[in-house]
């Protein structure tokens, strides 16, 4: 029943084979070496500094919530990078390959690309952005603040957190090596049928775009039912709905998406599968397959998924402008019915990305008219934004300034995003870079809103904060770039510039290609003021560290823990009284009181399980793209061996006394005190990653 | 200040958690697979989606169609045995009650063997068709029949492992809180089964043999 298939297969390797490793490609092959020659380097320095044990024992099989997060952040900034380098790489090849004169390298007639390896470039970027940067970025944001701000010690399920970092990480490793063995897909991050079936893209791309985007599903599924249930289930005594910080709201309507969209986009990649690896014909051109069916699947998630990841930067914007406005968050109740109502809509509109299908008027206007209410609760938003920062006591620093950006960026997008949604506009810019403009609007709202929340929250993981100067730098030029990039794009689209073209026909659109490539040269220096704002903050951390309300004006929980935050979160949890408790604790001068006495407390244990597991997983991705069934079938009874074995185990915790938790925290008010006496006069020192979140306990037994 | 009227005196406010109370794990973790169970809800309502789509006459390309093959009474027999395999699990949770272990493990085994028919049906059914020269890749229309039916078998399956494990820590372990969770929680996953098949076995089958 096995497909036949264009190309060598053999019962140990499937489809791998010598031939598949882009030796001889000019650009992959020197990235590859510089790969391989990153990574001993990378392998030395840890077993030079004697860092293994650290490693594993502290971060590989942690399941702290926050040293979790701070691992998806990771992640995802390094998919951003990668993903920005794809940028680079596409603007280049159209600034070049302009009209029949451009000259060509490596192979290519016109720029530097082959239209198959472009194919790729753009396809990767896609994915990677929205999936493997924005996802992870987000969910890491989620995963350290939503517990701490609900009042809780860790998730609900704090192994099955472990599990879903290690699975995307595992999604993220197998895009990543598509780049040096095989090739990716080549016809975008959103494939179309049926160019997508085995007989038209015979090699492995489209199966390394099956299984990484399943692997993601599968991760984010099960993030979101761990937020779901921590902030259902965890919430400290006293903190009731009504006084849910807005971003655990945020975070909360962002995970019922994800809950309910991801099963669709599983079911769709599913059936891509079988018809490829079973023969099935669910979406072939022949034999009673339907194409479109598989457009309308995909953005059944597809839409959906937008606002899943654009409503945990609503969130994140929410928490900016209050603490540097000085006020409380105008409009609380309509902000949590807005994020509330964006969820549900976002379910009804999937048809605007394919209004050209051809579905008659009825059907077009009802998800045009559908498409333009997410206007109304997405401009309830804006206006709140709006009114907290009205009359406040505003202070311009850089978090302030990436959620102001965001602000900007979200009207753009959203009115954009308005025109698009008119069947009339829409049939004359579909497929047009004006989309892909739009588009970009709105991921840069996110993009901005992370920005500003690394620089909100990053004193609150690590103690001490980011320098000033050049986090501003880098907004300027970040926006600069922004600004040359996508203002000559918007026009571009008016002039009927389709998106994805690996060679531009009109050479009277040179100038505006040109200010683009301008543009992101621009954006090239602003990751590198990135790069220095990590090495200034870090050299100057002992100057700016800070103690638990790292800002003075926030108002949430996680301000009342210390900074770094310890690993138990809260030594005795709150008891909430009012929706910002720690302003109202402030106000009434009542935020220094500190908990009596101290119980004892019981917190999970680390496991080398679920990185285990992300290992298999990644191994089955693998050995699926290939097609080596042997592989697959190990890798998959290993996974359920394990699982069983792991239920038979269990995890009994552990205990942490009164005692010792009154050790380490009287420790860590001494350090505070230290610090609020000696600002700026005498550094406090202190490692820098070796003290963040993690506060030693004394017993060596474990 | 939050927005709206401070009621809490803060001079008498309660500030931290002084009677220490602990999270009720079972239920946190029943929740969780609820939350889990609303997922796989959408998975097979997305399959059944794909089917609606792909059970028009054009789907099956002039090939066979459920209306040639399927055969009521012997998918009635497997709705039979899938029931049968609940109410014997609901024995079995009817023992736990009352902390009868010998009762739970017997309810257990007799919903495992019930489960096995329901599947040997299954394979024998496909096998048969397999024989008849109908398979996935026989048209659009018998790729959503046969992914649909054996996304469900699948499921099955799982729950079979899944029974049999439970089977094994009960008896190892006795009623713990983390053996309750996990019963409580398969119990679940069986009843959403036993409940989609009731789905698959009008819409698919009964629905495919009239039309
Ligand atoms: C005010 C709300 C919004 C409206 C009215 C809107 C409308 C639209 C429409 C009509 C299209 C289809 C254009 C076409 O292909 O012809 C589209 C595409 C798109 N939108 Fe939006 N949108 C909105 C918000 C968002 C948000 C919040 C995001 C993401 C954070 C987003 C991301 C996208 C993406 C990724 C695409 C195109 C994907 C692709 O074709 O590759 N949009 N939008
Ligand atoms: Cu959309």
């Amino acid at each position: 029943m096995l497909v036949d298939l264009p190309g060598g297969w053999s019962p140990l390797l499937g489809r791998l084979a010598w031939s598949q490793i882009p030796y001889a490609n000019p650009i992959l092959a020197p990235l590859f070496v510089a790969v391989v020659i990153g990574a001993i380097i990378l392998l030395g320095l840890i077993t030079y500094y004697g860092k293994w044990t650290y490693l594993w024992k502290e971060w590989l099989t942690t399941v702290d919530h926050k040293k979790l997060g701070v691992m998806y952040i990771i992640i995802g900034l390094v998919m951003l990078f990668r993903g920005f380098i794809d940028g680079l790489m596409i603007r280049t090849q159209q600034v070049w390959a302009v009209g029949p004169h451009s000259t060509g390298v490596f192979g290519s007639l016109h720029g530097y690309l082959t239209p198959f390896h472009f194919g790729q470039v753009y396809s990767a970027h896609g994915l990677i952005m929205i999936l493997l940067a924005a996802t992870p970025l987000l969910v890491g944001f989620m995963n350290i603040i939503v517990p701490i701000q609900v009042g809780a010690r860790d998730m609900a399920y704090p192994y099955l957190n472990a599990l879903g970092l290690w699975i995307t990480a595992a999604a993220a490793a197998l895009i990543m090596i598509s780049l040096f063995v095989g090739d990716f897909a080549h016809n975008g991050w959103f494939e179309y049928a049926p160019i997508f079936e085995l007989q038209y893209s015979p090699g492995v791309g489209v199966d390394y775009w099956i299984w990484t985007l399943q692997l993601v599903a599968l991760g984010t599924t099960l993030g979101g039912i761990n937020i779901l249930a921590t902030v259902i289930k965890m919430r400290a005594p006293g903190m009731t709905w009504g006084k849910l910080p807005i971003f655990v709201w945020a975070s909360l309507s962002a995970n019922v998406i994800a809950l309910t969209s991801f099963p669709a986009l599983q079911v769709a990649l599913a059936l891509v599968a079988a018809d490829r690896y079973l023969g099935a014909h669910f979406f072939t051109a022949g034999m009673g397959g339907n194409l479109m069916l598989y457009t309308n699947l995909f953005w059944i998630w597809g839409h959906p998924e937008v606002y899943f990841v654009i409503l945990p930067a609503f969130g994140m914007m929410s928490e900016i402008f209050p603490t540097f406005s000085e006020k409380p968050l105008f409009g609380y109740i309509t902000m949590v019915l807005a994020s509330m109502a964006i969820a549900g809509v976002s379910w009804l509109v999937w048809l605007h990305h394919f209004f050209t299908m051809g579905a008659g008027p009825y059907v077009n206007t009802a998800f045009s008219v559908a498409t333009m209410l997410v206007g109304i609760p997405t401009g309830v938003k804006v206006f709140n934004w709006a009114f907290t920062m009205y009359r406040g006591r505003l202070t311009f620093n850089a978090a302030m300034l990436w959620a102001i950006g965001a602000l900007f960026l979200l009207l753009i997008g959203g009115m954009t995003g308005m025109m698009l949604a008119i069947p009339a506009i829409n049939y004359m810019v579909h497929n047009s870079v004006f989309v892909v403009a739009h588009f970009h609007s709105m991921l840069l709202v996110i993009v901005y809103a992370i920005f500003g929340s690394v620089l909100y929250w990053f004193p609150k993981v690590f103690g001490f904060k980011l320098d000033e100067f050049w986090a501003k730098t880098m907004f300027w030029l970040f926006s600069a770039g922004t600004a040359l990039v996508f203002v000559p794009m918007y026009m571009l689209g008016f002039m009927g510039m389709t998106r994805r073209l690996e060679y531009v026909f009109n050479t009277s659109w040179q100038s505006y290609l040109d200010v683009m490539e301008l543009g992101i040269v621009v954006y090239t220096l602003s990751v590198l003021a990135f790069f220095i704002l990590l090495y200034v903050s870090i050299r100057d951390h002992a100057k700016n560290r800070v103690g638990a309300d790292a800002w003075g004006t926030s108002r949430s929980l996680e301000w009342m823990t210390h900074s770094p935050v310890p690993f138990y979160n809260f030594a005795v949890l709150p008891h909430v009284n009012e929706r910002d408790e720690l302003a109202w604790r402030r106000q009434h001068g009542i935020d220094q009181v500190r908990p009596a006495h101290y119980d004892d407390i019981h917190m999970p244990n680390n496991t080398g399980v679920a990185i285990i597991m992300g290992g298999l997983t990644f191994v089955l991705g693998f050995a699926l793209t290939w097609r080596i069934w042997w592989l697959c079938i190990v890798s998959l009874l290993a996974i359920i061996l394990l699982m069983i074995i792991r239920s038979f185990k269990g995890d009994p915790g552990y205990i942490i006394t009164g005692a010792e938790l009154q050790r380490m925290e009287e420790e860590a008010y001494r350090r505070e005190a230290q610090i609020a006496d000696s600002h700026h006069s005498h550094p406090v020192s202190g490692g820098v990653v070796g003290n963040a979140m993690a506060y030693q306990r004394n017993d060596s037994s474990k | 200040m939050s927005a709206h009227a401070s009621t809490v005196d803060p001079k008498k406010a309660e500030l931290w958690d002084t009677h220490h109370h602990s999270h009720d794990v079972i239920s946190t973790r029943t929740l969780g697979y609820f939350l889990y169970l609303l997922s796989d809800g959408m998975l097979f309502a997305t399959l059944f989606a794909a089917y609606g789509v792909l059970s028009y006459q054009h789907s099956y390309f002039g090939g066979p169609t459920p209306a040639e093959f399927v055969k009521p009474w012997y998918t009635f027999a497997q709705t039979i045995a899938l029931f049968l395999s609940v109410l014997a699990y609901g024995f079995g949770m009817n023992a736990l009650k009352h902390k009868n272990k010998s009762g739970l493990i017997n309810g257990m085994l007799a919903a495992f063997v019930l489960g096995v028919v329901f599947l040997v049906l299954d394979i024998h059914d496909m096998s048969h068709l397999y024989s008849m020269g109908i398979t996935i890749a026989s048209s659009g229309g018998m790729s959503a029949f046969m992914v649909l039916t054996q996304v469900h078998a699948t499921h099955i399956f799982f729950g079979l492992i899944w029974i049999l494990v439970m089977i094994a820590q009960v008896m190892t372990k006795g009623f713990t809180e983390e053996t309750v969770g996990r019963l409580l929680t398969l119990r679940m996953f069986w009843h959403l089964q036993a409940v989609i098949w009731v789905f698959v076995y009008i819409f698919v089958y009964l629905w495919g043999y009239i039309s």
